[in-house]
């Protein structure tokens, strides 16, 4: 089975778990059975067209998804996935403002 | 309240005076509150880099590896806000994730003014407590 790297605000889906074993040969498979295993984290990796969010980051092994086939990338026994939010940000001439829920984990 | 060693502290400093006029950004590697290492990163936002970042993917996977291997956890972010406060601006919220502290680092004419440490709560960045330690 794969690894799976949990990033901190994903964990309260895998009680607090920062890495679990799922299976799949696939990077879709491995997050398909991951949902399965811990309802609802799936909706935050995936959006609904099954590729990964926008501000979300996908690595198996040291190669981001998006450089390589995407949700389609082969898994093998016993690599390590690893998911993490995109961090980004800046000077903004509007301070401290409602956050939009329109991206990301918060959905 | 965010505990962050000087050493620590005067290395993000530094950092952030050597990036100006840019902005740069980093990770910090810790327990719970308390920073232990600090982690620069590349920002991939060149373009518009006087105002905005965006941590490298790659650079966060790196400081993964490094924190796991020290069984610490990435609790949170930096970055520079050159000739601007260290607020959490619209852009910081809205790309801000629940579970880490964000430290703002404002930069004016290459001297750091101040420094904020941010958590982003619900919809709204509240800010907390930034503790420098001697330890």
């Amino acid at each position: 089975m794969a690894k799976v790297r949990i990033p901190t605000p994903l964990r309260t889906f895998t009680k607090g778990k920062d890495e679990v074993a799922c299976a799949g040969t696939t990077v879709a498979e491995v997050l398909k059975n991951l949902d399965a295993e811990y309802k609802g984290i799936g909706g935050k990796i995936l959006d609904e067209t099954g590729n990964v969010r926008r501000f979300i980051n996908v690595f198996v092994g040291a190669t981001d998804i998006r450089h390589g086939d995407g949700v389609k990338t082969k898994v093998k026994e016993n690599d390590v996935i690893s998911i993490f939010p995109a961090i980004a940000g800046g000077i903004k001439a509007r301070q401290i403002g409602p956050r939009s829920k329109s991206e990301g984990f918060a959905e | 309240m965010l505990s962050l060693p000087a050493q620590k502290f005067e290395e993000v400093i530094a950092f952030c005076k050597r990036g100006y006029p840019s902005e740069v950004c980093g990770l910090l590697l810790g327990k719970t509150k308390k920073v232990e290492q600090i982690f620069p990163a590349r920002n991939l936002n060149q373009e518009r880099a006087s105002d905005r970042y965006e941590l490298d993917p790659a650079d966060f996977k790196a400081a993964d590896e490094s924190a796991r291997r020290q069984c610490l956890e990435i609790i949170g972010f930096y970055h520079s806000h050159p000739d601007h406060p260290p607020d959490a601006s619209q852009t910081d919220t809205e790309r801000a994730w629940e579970g880490y502290c964000y430290l703002i680092v404002s930069v004016y004419k290459g001297k750091v003014e101040k420094i904020k440490c941010w958590r982003l709560n619900g919809d709204r960045m509240t800010e907390e407590k930034l503790e420098v330690t001697n330890g």
